[in-house]
């Protein structure tokens, strides 16, 4: 079936099955590698992206449910101010160890400060909790999203 | 299918690496296409696999390669794989430190797998900095050595009167500079120094190592930008799933291929005959389509009746119920025996008994495995997030019956490793189904496949006594480890050193083990041994510590008692290295001053702190957690002190401080909440719903303080892990009295109301 996207503010039809997960029609058919396959059922948050806004997990959202809603990849994310800044951050302390997971953190991040503009730790723990990361870079996430907020990173460890 | 020929090297990480360079090593220099400097080093360099068993003495050739082109860009090759430990910075810093290079101006480049060329390219064992760290200081020396000579000659001076400063070549006396890129033609015709007797810088001198270095591929990944296995796409590529029999090692009876065959997007479905080593390519079911998506959905509507084979006998409850009857009787085999335990039990003041043991743990890196491969005249051409690219070369070489000259393979990026990718069984199986499609196929598994289909860190039985006289010193020890394996021979990385600590500490020691026989492939997992008898070990310690009234700190000081190196014994049957207890007394006490240990008394009721130990791939690490349990028995690690001993030099602070945290962060995970069950002789674990790696509302801080010693530095990647469960554990026992002897830590055990 054709379905037409709004994918970092650019229209895109594709034509697929209804029942195909957003994650694999950015991957696969938009050619759109960023966002990762972790686990297939929303618990790891490697494939997260932005819809509407809101942070969601691209492997459990059917290609036919997605609408008008505005998609937002990592590819697109640093048209953003937030992204930017989130992205920006993520390299200053440097987070990244294997950094498969990280395109679903700074997506996750970036819906969180888009909304909490200073995030308390409780917030961070809230909206980071469906982000896997294996190599367990928790340290560096938690500082980096703080950074890009403007707070204090007094924890963040390399600087 | 025969084990592939290299399988005891895919284990080279456990051996003991030792360098010294041969009087063979040359160095090779030639001009670069566009007129640069290409420095092609061959450093055959012994590495002594100490003691070990496993590893024969051999001839590692390492090889470098520096390219300096007349912009003065340099490009360093990375050789191993990264999987997220840091080599493909940290490696190519301690070439450009002594090249002198700008590390502006250095640029990274993944090699191919070429072991003709690069010598041995791995990711395992924490070896990357013991094995390279003095060779390739010598690659950018020589190279500097070699733009120096160049522009001494240009300006007719003597070599003796010019130094260089990041990236150019001065002569002081009269003011005069080059760049490299304008030297490099030129230094390419010099005669190549001899790289025993170069000169190489004193840390004082470093202007790149020791500095924190962001990661290379950082600002590709935060991008988005496609780096890792799972993102390869090549013209015309299909896409494969590969069913396997749930119950490991089972057979293909039948499958409804034709079936699947008619399904929308299918192109091929088939049924693959493999051999019964476990880590080949196994018997299963592919289907290959035009897109993932729709061979996942074909995948749903497959029927296949199995010969689920003997395996299918198997369960954990089983091997815990075997493990116990044999815990009872006598070891069936000896490891080590000093002294007499015996007599030394009849005259003890007091005598603990206590039996521990540890689940099944899978490796679950975060991109599940996949390979992509193209097969066409004759020859493979492989693109795979892998950890040892040559056994994997090597296995589809031999499995598909062809020259592994004829196997090529891109590595990617890996999204994780954590020993899992050691093995190649992915590897192979896309190349059996490229080859069976006649097209490029990206295999793809699931999560599901990756957990039922690992090699497991295996499960573990022990059962302990020891002894302490009246003053409260330990005077016997003794361990019945039940393990797995089939007559003499070990499941892989199911062993145990004679040298396993405290042995060599205590004067009567017994260490003995018995076998189950297995069919669950087992396999290296992040400080494989390590990660389960550290705590083992270092929780029954503990106890010993309590039982004799004693702060465990001064215990554990006790026992490693004056400062002395305790040797490695040859012939062991697992590797294991000389002993420092000097280098571990000096972490034990730099761990107690940072974590407050002496005023651990004043913490609140339900929290406490615990503190361990442990050596392993020559790091030296001694660790304190506080945790604090809730009254419903619900654990929570607050905090973690680390302090680690890896030699004179930190060449990343900044990735080493991140390997240390993520190592002690993983230990933790693995602790509260990672078993695979086994059930009929399949894992019932699927996905994160039961497995549960650590999440960042769980991760405590961690403090990593390093202690620098006169020593040559060695890895990071591993050897901060093994303490940390212990050292939570000890803080469990601190905050409510209960000991946790099974892992994973169970909150119904420790409920309070």
């Amino acid at each position: 079936m054709p379905y037409t996207i709004l994918v970092n503010g650019t229209k895109r039809s594709v034509d697929v099955d209804g029942d195909m997960p957003l994650l694999w029609v950015l991957r696969d058919v938009l050619e759109l590698k960023g966002s990762k396959f972790g686990c297939g059922v929303g618990l790891c948050g490697a494939c997260t992206v932005h819809l509407g806004g809101e942070a969601v997990r691209s492997c459990s959202i059917p290609i036919s449910s997605v609408g008008a809603a505005a998609v937002t990849t990592i590819e697109g994310i640093a048209a953003t101010p937030v992204g930017a800044k989130v992205q920006a951050a993520w390299l200053d302390v440097d987070v990244m160890q294997c950094g498969y997971c990280q395109a679903g953190q700074i997506m996750s991040a970036a819906a969180l400060l888009t909304k909490t503009a200073r995030p308390t730790d409780g917030d961070i723990d809230q909206a980071m909790a469906g982000n896997i990361c294996r190599c367990c870079t928790y340290s560096r996430i938690r500082a980096a999203i703080k950074k890009a907020a403007g707070l204090r990173t007094a924890d963040a460890g390399v600087r | 299918m025969t084990m592939f020929a290299r399988s005891t090297s895919a284990r080279a990480p456990a051996g003991t690496p030792r360098m010294t360079f041969s009087r063979r090593t040359i160095l090779k220099a030639s001009a670069a296409a566009g007129g640069g400097l290409l420095l092609h080093a061959t450093l055959p360099v012994v590495a002594r696999a100490a003691a070990s068993g496993l590893v024969s003495p051999a001839d590692v050739t390492l090889n470098a390669f520096v390219r300096i082109a007349p912009d003065g860009i340099v490009t360093i090759m990375a050789k191993n794989p990264e999987i997220g430990q840091g080599v493909k910075t940290m490696l190519p810093m301690v070439i450009a430190e002594e090249l002198d290079a700008d590390w502006k101006d250095v640029r990274i480049e993944q090699a191919d797998l070429e072991a003709a060329k690069y010598g041995r390219q791995f990711a395992g064992g924490s070896t990357a900095t013991p094995l390279n760290w003095d060779p390739l200081r010598r690659v950018g020396a020589a190279g500097r050595a070699m733009l120096v000579a160049a522009a001494a000659e240009a300006w007719g001076v003597a070599p003796a009167e010019c130094s260089t400063a990041s990236g150019v070549v001065l002569h002081p006396p009269s003011g005069r500079k080059l760049g490299y890129g304008a030297l490099a033609g030129k230094a390419a015709m010099m005669r190549v120094p001899d790289l025993k007797t170069l000169r190489l810088k004193t840390p004082k001198e470093f202007k790149i190592v020791g500095r924190p270095i962001p990661g290379v591929d950082s600002p590709l990944i935060v991008a988005g930008k496609p780096l890792f296995g799972i993102d390869v796409a090549v013209p015309g590529m299909l896409y494969a799933v590969f069913e396997k029999c749930p119950v490991f090692g089972g057979k293909v009876v039948s499958a409804n291929t034709d079936a699947i065959k008619a399904l929308p997007g299918v192109r091929h479905a088939f049924v693959v005959k493999g051999g019964s080593d476990l880590r080949g390519l196994l018997d299963g079911v592919a289907i290959v389509a035009e897109s993932w998506w729709a061979a996942s959905k074909a995948r749903e509507k497959l029927k296949i009746s199995w010969d689920e084979g003997p395996t299918a006998a198997e369960s954990s409850a089983g091997f815990a119920r075997d493990a116990a009857r044999l815990g009872k009787g006598s070891p069936a085999q000896s490891l080590r025996r000093d002294g007499d335990v015996t007599a030394a039990y009849a005259q003890a003041a007091r005598v603990l008994e206590a039996a521990y043991s540890y689940p099944f743990i899978p490796h679950i890196p975060l991109e599940p495995q996949n390979c992509t491969a193209h097969f066409r005249e004759g020859k493979v051409e492989i693109w795979a997030p892998t950890q040892d690219p040559g056994s994997g070369a090597a296995l589809v070489a031999s499995t598909l019956g062809m020259a592994q000259g004829d196997v090529t393979v891109h590595m990617t990026r890996v999204g994780g490793g954590f020993g899992r990718r050691l093995r190649n069984d992915y590897m192979v199986e896309a190349a059996w189904i490229a080859k069976a499609a006649g097209a490029p196929v990206k295999l793809l598994w699931t999560r599901q496949d990756d957990m039922q289909h690992d090699f497991y860190r295996p499960a573990g039985f022990h059962f302990l006594k020891g002894a302490l006289d009246g003053r409260g010193k330990l005077v016997a020890l003794s361990d019945h480890f039940v393990t797995f394996g089939h007559g003499d021979t070990v499941a892989d990385s199911a062993t145990m050193s004679p040298g396993e600590f405290p042995a060599g500490l205590v004067d009567n020691l017994d260490y003995g083990m018995s076998l189950l026989p297995l069919g669950v492939p087992t396999g290296p997992l992040r400080a494989p041994r390590s990660n389960a008898l550290a705590f083992v070990f270092q929780s029954f310690l503990d106890e010993l510590a309590h039982a004799a009234g004693k702060d465990p700190l001064e215990f554990h000081l006790a026992l490693l008692g004056e400062g002395r190196v305790l040797p490695s014994s040859p012939g062991a049957r697992a590797p294991q290295r000389d002993f420092d207890t000097e280098r571990m007394r000096g972490v034990l006490e730099l761990v107690a001053e940072k974590s407050g240990w002496a005023k651990r008394q004043a913490l609140p009721k339900g929290t406490g702190l615990g503190i361990a130990s442990y050596f392993s791939h020559l790091g030296y690490f001694a660790e304190v957690v506080q945790a604090t349990v809730a009254p419903s028995g619900a654990v929570k690690a607050d905090k973690v002190w680390i302090a680690g001993d890896v030699g004179s030099q930190i060449i990343n602070p900044s990735n080493a401080e991140n390997q240390v945290q993520g190592a002690a962060l993983d230990g933790i995970g693995a602790a509260l909440g990672q078993a695979i069950t086994i059930d009929r002789g399949r894992a019932v674990e699927a996905n994160f719903d039961t497995v549960f790696p650590l999440r960042i509302n769980q991760a405590p801080p961690v403090e990593v303080h390093f202690r620098i010693t006169d020593h040559s530095p060695t890895g990071l990647g591993e050897p901060a892990l093994p303490p940390v469960v212990p050292a939570l554990c000890n803080a469990v026992f601190a905050a409510t009295g209960k000991r946790i002897r099974k892992l994973p830590i169970d909150p119904a055990e420790l409920k309070s109301a």
